[in-house]
């Protein structure tokens, strides 16, 4: 193992860089999963009857409370055993990150719901509006206002962690490292200064985007 | 069982319990409201009133009991029950389906004004009229505008309430409670989150309703000038039943009871 070299990290930039690309893909991919399924799962948690509540609240209890590393690993595992063996990590890997960060979302919305004083269901209620469009034009309008920060967060957070999916092969900027310094019994320093340099350039503005639309939420009239 | 005729009470309340836990709140309250009659209730805190106001917006539900209607424990409105439904020639707990269809001809106006923080003044007012009652945006937006200017607010259609004063705001929630058009109007201490000098404008706004319409008002406030110039008929209610009722006239200025007399020196006083 020799110290660090310019040219090698020059050498391994696009590598890491294509490994880059493949954390946003999984990003997008897991952060509409986590965006989505943490809306329903919030909703239903108010609009559902019991036996489905019931169950869908522990199996959301039971993702927050396991490590990613042990889902991801015991998801990938059992879906080519038992399921599909042709689904790829990068669809498996995802679609468990997703799942994982939709627990958290779920309770971020869950707290933006609960936060709505009660006076407004009931001015629904004394105008008689349908269900449907006391959600849709009274609840998810200010649910979402409320809980929109928070939510880009868990986003956030979700994306620094998917080099875990690097346990199960996705092509991400660890394995890219990996494969490199396998070949050339060097590079480690180089490949993780380049793939956290990535993750801060990406991970930053957006920490800052959202803490500015925090601010904007909080003046706005609505 | 009562057959709708025109001279039949559009309110009737007969022995109706309501129970918070071990708490009865209301106990074999009985009486009943002439359509086009304004009734005040006027009572201590903690008495009840605001509770008889929710159960007619079905906020609450009567605590049932065996028997229904041979032992009481039903609202009726309109010569309908109200908090039952009629189910083979007997009286159940109303379902939310038929409370949902019942309850469009009642309007409330809330303490806490209510109005939709995320939606304009003008489509606090369409919403339910085009999502309830299925008005066209036109027809809604046309009665909304008529209703807003006659709570004096024509050039705030386009702010949102945070914009507004707390009078304002409760204006709103008048031209949305009546864009409705309800037989019933619920008034429960509109007046009371107000800073004194808005109070004004939100009771003139209903005085001139209630000069105008023949809507039935039932109406909780603690303004007794108010109570007396709008209302026929005063109830003055205590732990749950109800101690004296009687003309303004009468209970203001010759209460019988002591509970009255005593509750209208500490209302004065203040
Ligand atoms: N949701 C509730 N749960 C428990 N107790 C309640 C509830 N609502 C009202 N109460 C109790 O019922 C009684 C009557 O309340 P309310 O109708 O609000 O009286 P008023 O409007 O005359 O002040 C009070 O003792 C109050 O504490
Ligand atoms: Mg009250």
């Amino acid at each position: 193992m020799d110290g660090w070299s310019n040219e090698r990290a020059a050498e391994m930039f696009p590598m890491v860089f294509e490994g880059f690309v493949v954390v946003l893909q999984v990003t997008a991919v897991s952060g509409v999963i986590a965006i989505l399924l943490g809306l329903l799962v919030a909703i239903s948690d108010q609009t559902a009857p019991f036996w489905l509540r019931r169950p869908v609240n522990w199996i959301m209890q039971f993702v927050r409370n396991t490590p990613l590393l042990v889902q991801v690993l015991f998801v990938w595992y059992a879906t080519s055993l038992y399921i599909n063996p042709e689904w790829t990590a990068f669809v498996v890997g995802s679609a468990v990150l997703g799942i994982h960060y939709a627990s958290y979302t779920s309770e971020s919305y869950r707290a933006g719901i609960e936060a709505i004083p009660k006076g407004q269901w009931e001015a629904a209620t004394a105008l008689s509006l349908p269900r449907h469009r006391v959600w849709l034009a009274i609840i998810l309008p200010q649910m979402l206002r409320r809980s929109t920060a928070a939510v880009a967060n868990w986003l956030i957070a979700m994306f620094k962690e998917v080099p875990t999916l690097f346990a199960i092969g996705v092509l991400e900027m660890l394995a890219m490292v990996d494969r490199y310094a396998g070949l050339n019994y060097t590079g480690y320093v180089e490949g993780y200064t380049i793939a956290g340099l990535l993750f801060l350039a990406a991970s930053y503005p957006v920490a800052v985007a959202t803490r500015r639309l925090e601010i904007r939420l909080a003046k706005s009239n609505f | 069982m009562p057959s709708p005729t025109s001279n039949e009470p559009i309110i009737r309340f007969d022995r109706v319990n309501k129970d918070f836990g071990d708490l009865r709140v209301l106990k074999e309250l009985c009486f009943d409201i002439d359509p086009g009659e304004r009734v005040t209730l006027i009572g201590p805190s903690g008495s009840g009133k605001t509770t008889i106001l929710r159960l007619l917006m079905t906020l609450e539900h009567v605590t049932p009991v065996k028997h229904p209607d041979e032992n009481g424990g039903v609202i009726w409105v309109e010569g309908e029950p109200y908090s039952h439904m009629k189910k083979g020639g007997k009286l159940h707990v109303a379902n939310e389906r038929y409370l949902r269809r019942r309850r469009q001809k009642v309007g409330m106006v809330f303490q806490q004004f209510n109005l939709f923080p995320n939606m304009r003044v003008l489509r606090n007012v369409t919403e339910a009229q085009v999502h309830t009652l299925r008005r066209s945006k036109d027809e809604a937006e046309a009665k909304a505008r008529d209703l807003l200017e006659l709570v004096g607010l024509s050039d705030k259609i386009d702010n949102y309430p945070n914009q507004l004063s707390g009078g304002q705001q409760q204006r709103v929630a008048i031209a949305r409670a009546l864009a409705m058009d309800p037989d019933i109007l619920l008034l429960d201490e509109v007046t009371s989150a107000l800073d004194p000098e808005l109070v004004a404008d939100v009771l003139a706004v209903l005085r001139d309703i209630a000069e105008t319409t023949s809507i039935t008002m039932l109406i909780v406030t603690h303004e007794m000038g108010f109570a007396r110039d709008v209302s026929n008929r005063v109830m003055m209610f205590d732990q749950g039943v109800i101690v004296e009722e009687d003309t303004p006239d009468r209970i203001f200025s010759d209460p019988q009871e002591v509970r009255t007399q005593d509750f209208l020196r500490a209302v004065l006083a203040e």
